[in-house]
């Protein structure tokens, strides 16, 4: 259990998520092939029920997420995944389970949309991600890894937060993340008190109080009464769970803010352009929900320039607007998804170049 | 130290293995990598290129707009990408495969290494790859010869460790052409 002892491992994105469900003790994996994440459950189809657990290919999305619904509501730890068309599918199972307070992991390995759109790399599954996505007013928790480490640090850690507040959570990235090969230490699950799982459905004994998980509440007051405990939930994961890594703001003249990949590219950006003598820093989210608005305020009081650049045409900057003093400003920088449309670090420093205040 | 080398082909020249390799062989030598891969839906004739970063610290950018190193195996690579080496950077070409003749790259210092001819005077062309390989730690002097030694035993199936020590030879031979 020594991590100084762990050999660093080499794999794919993808794979370091399926591998991490496996160290959180997921048990059950359903899921339908879309590329780019079926690395993940042909990771699992191998690995899950040589270990006692259970994969299926489900016949549709929508199949292996109301699976998801239904191994959650025994108390396992379950998991699927999928790319935009395959989440659009199962927004409906993924609201149900809200509406039950099921906790289950849901990977979305981001690609080209709307429609069957393309496989390339994309963050525009952002909204969708961090509104809920499905009917009836919910939130989910939403993580963003940047990179392979993270993919397998951020899945363990979507196990726990999902136990522990009784939320779906989302893993969110895109294809360069999920495809590309990096070292990772294969960390050990992290010791966290989870609370237990007294509401899960199970045969009962004579006398025992029957759990009954739903979604359904028709007696009076009874939804009110749901949403109004949820916004509060919602309001405790704002307080205590918001992650964000800060690089250089200390003396920023202009801070980048980005999520994912793109933070990555950015990163490098952000060296060269303290290379050429400018104060520029990264402001990135890694939980964006609950989104990290106390970080981002505290960072507008003083520093007043962002620069955002996504991999869309602008979401997360309306979350970054909400969040910053009203004195402060946001500049725009996208490349919505596409063959080739990736950014270089060179092109981000362009960018920075050209917002960066000229008073500085 | 961060490094970072871009190698491109077509699929079927062992373009991703190479890069898997100095990735195993950047682990061996306790760096963090990166290996972010790019190629066409088929599974031969297309167009397969990667971009590896390694470094002690932090390896940044996956993406990089201007390589230090490429290593391009085919002429259409060279065309597409030659001009993106960064300046005081180093372009290794195939030679059997490339005309360079139309194209200047001032600043950049051209390695013309006969990456197909070797590998067939070794007896498979297929290990194309490997000469390549070999090149690059000549040229960039960025990884040990024994950290790739080590690799090929991690990158290969245990099936095919027997031609370990071919493409050790096919490596020296790419290292010994580059240097010229």
């Amino acid at each position: 259990m020594q991590a100084a002892a762990l050999e660093k491992i080499f794999v794919k994105g993808n794979e370091a998520v399926a591998m991490a469900a496996l160290e959180a003790g997921c048990r059950c994996y359903f899921g339908y092939p879309i590329t780019p994440q079926s690395d993940i459950p042909e990771y699992l189809s191998r690995e899950l029920p040589r270990r006692g657990g259970e994969f299926i290919q489900a016949e549709s999305e929508i199949g292996a997420i109301n699976m998801l619904l239904g191994a959650s509501a025994t108390g396992v730890r379950a998991m699927t995944s999928s790319s935009g068309p395959g989440i659009s599918l199962k927004q409906e199972g993924i609201s149900y389970m809200a509406g039950s307070e099921l906790p289950g992991v849901i990977v979305d390995i981001m690609r080209a949309g709307p429609g069957l759109g393309g496989i390339d790399a994309s963050q525009a599954d952002y909204w969708q991600a961090t509104r809920g996505g499905g009917h009836g007013g919910y939130r989910i928790i939403v993580l963003a890894p940047a990179s392979v480490q993270e993919m397998y640090d951020l899945t363990m850690m979507a196990f726990d937060l999902s136990d522990i507040y009784r939320i779906p959570a989302m893993v969110l990235a895109d294809s360069v993340i999920g495809q590309m090969k990096e070292s990772v230490i294969p960390n050990p699950r992290p010791v966290t008190v989870l609370p237990p799982k007294e509401w899960v459905v199970r045969g009962r004994e004579a006398g025992e109080a029957q759990n009954v998980v739903k979604s359904l509440y028709l007696g009076d007051g009874e939804m009110e009464k749901f949403h109004w405990k949820m916004a509060a939930r919602y309001e405790e994961l704002a307080e205590k769970e918001c992650r964000w890594e800060e690089v250089q703001t200390a003396d920023a003249e202009l801070i980048v803010t980005a999520f994912g990949s793109v933070a990555r590219i950015a990163k490098t950006a952000i060296a060269m352009a303290r290379e050429a003598g400018m104060k520029v820093g990264l402001m990135r989210p890694i939980t964006l929900f609950p989104f990290p608005k106390k970080a981002y305020a505290a960072l507008s009081e003083r520093c007043k320039l962002f620069l955002d650049i996504e991999l869309s045409t602008g979401q997360m900057i309306d979350d970054v607007r909400l969040a910053i003093a009203r004195d402060a400003e946001v500049a725009f920088y996208g490349r919505p998804p596409g063959a080739g449309s990736l950014p270089t670090p060179e092109e981000l420093f362009e960018q920075i170049r050209k917002n960066y205040p000229t008073h500085a | 130290m961060r490094y970072d080398v871009f190698f491109a082909g077509y699929g079927g020249q062992g373009v991703l293995l190479a890069g898997n390799l100095l990735s195993y062989a950047a682990i061996h030598e306790g760096k963090n990598v990166s290996f972010f891969p790019a190629y066409g839906v088929e599974k031969r004739g297309g167009a397969a290129m990667c971009t590896i970063v390694f470094a002690d610290g932090d390896t940044g950018s996956p993406v990089v707009g201007n390589p230090s190193v490429s290593v391009l195996l085919n002429q259409l690579s060279f065309d597409k990408y030659a001009a993106k080496v960064k300046q005081g950077g180093i372009c290794i070409v195939n030679s059997s495969l490339v005309d360079t003749s139309a194209v200047a790259l001032p600043g950049v210092e051209i390695i013309m290494v006969p990456m197909n001819q070797i590998a067939l005077d070794m007896g498979d062309v297929r290990m194309v790859n490997m000469v390549a390989c070999g090149a690059y730690i000549e040229k960039s002097g960025a990884l040990l010869k024994e950290s790739l030694e080590a690799a090929l035993k991690k990158a290969l199936p245990e099936r095919n460790h027997k031609l370990i020590p071919a493409n050790v030879q096919a490596m020296e031979a790419g290292a010994l052409a580059a240097r010229g």
